[in-house]
């Protein structure tokens, strides 16, 4: 299947899901920080991999594709489900993508300025996620 | 404010493409990580977010276990994403921290 932008996704989202999103990244970051303050940047570190607000994105997705097969006139639960499980393995994939993402500012970050550290291993993060994605296609 | 915004715009970008594996991608993004190593960089400096980096390596490979399950589980079984992917996360705490007490501690 090829690679395809759709706007009918976003449209299908409200405004109390995007703010809902919003809310769970601030406060996701926020908690992240006091817990690198509070027991250590290594301790800390874990935490930024940790899949905060990946039960709440899955739910959305589940009922998103759900609705979108009811209007339809058909039962779309099981729809929802597997697109939902589409989305994780999308994620598992990705994780290895956040993998060199970590590894990249573990290598440059006493050497080079956080900018040039954080597109660099952005890059790298979405690189190797790309990768990863292509090579399950073609399995 | 930060967090927030780079998190919504990973969540955007991930509704935007088709199909729905390659939109899980950013499910993984570096959307909490850029935020809090960008605050780390500017108040503890490089070596402190370069130990965050490693420890986000093993946090990774716990994001991996946790959603190849989630995503094993949903596509086998008749069970709702929101209690998969909520009873999982028990998943990630042994993985991750299990292998920071074999690795980091």
């Amino acid at each position: 299947m090829k690679i395809s932008v759709s706007f009918s996704g976003l449209a299908q989202t409200t405004a109390l899901e995007f703010l809902l999103r919003f809310g769970l990244g601030g406060l996701v970051t926020a908690v992240a920080g006091v817990i690198g303050i509070r027991f250590g940047p290594v301790i800390g570190g874990l935490f930024l991999a940790f899949p905060s607000i990946f039960p709440a994105a899955a739910t959305l997705v589940e009922k998103h594709e759900a609705k979108k097969k009811e209007q339809t006139g058909r039962k779309g639960k099981k729809r929802g489900r597997t697109a939902a499980g589409a989305d994780a393995a999308g994620a598992a994939l990705g994780s290895f993508g956040l993998l060199v993402f970590g590894f990249v500012v573990w290598e440059l970050s006493t050497s080079y300025d956080r900018g040039i550290v954080l597109c660099t291993a952005s890059l790298a993060w979405f690189s190797v996620a790309l990768f990863c994605w292509l090579i399950r296609k073609q399995l | 404010m930060i967090g927030g915004a780079i998190v919504s715009f990973f969540s955007v970008v991930g509704d935007l493409f088709k199909p729905k594996s390659f939109a899980g991608l950013f499910s993984a993004a570096p959307s909490v990580a850029l935020a809090s190593l960008w605050l780390a960089f500017e108040k503890h400096g490089g070596t402190y977010a370069s130990i965050e980096g490693l420890s986000m390596v093993v946090g990774a490979i716990a994001l991996y276990l946790y959603s190849h399950t989630v995503s094993w589980v949903l596509l086998r079984y008749n069970f709702a994403a929101s209690i998969v992917a909520a009873c999982t996360l028990g998943l990630w705490f042994m993985a991750a921290f299990g292998l920071w007490a074999s690795f980091l501690k």
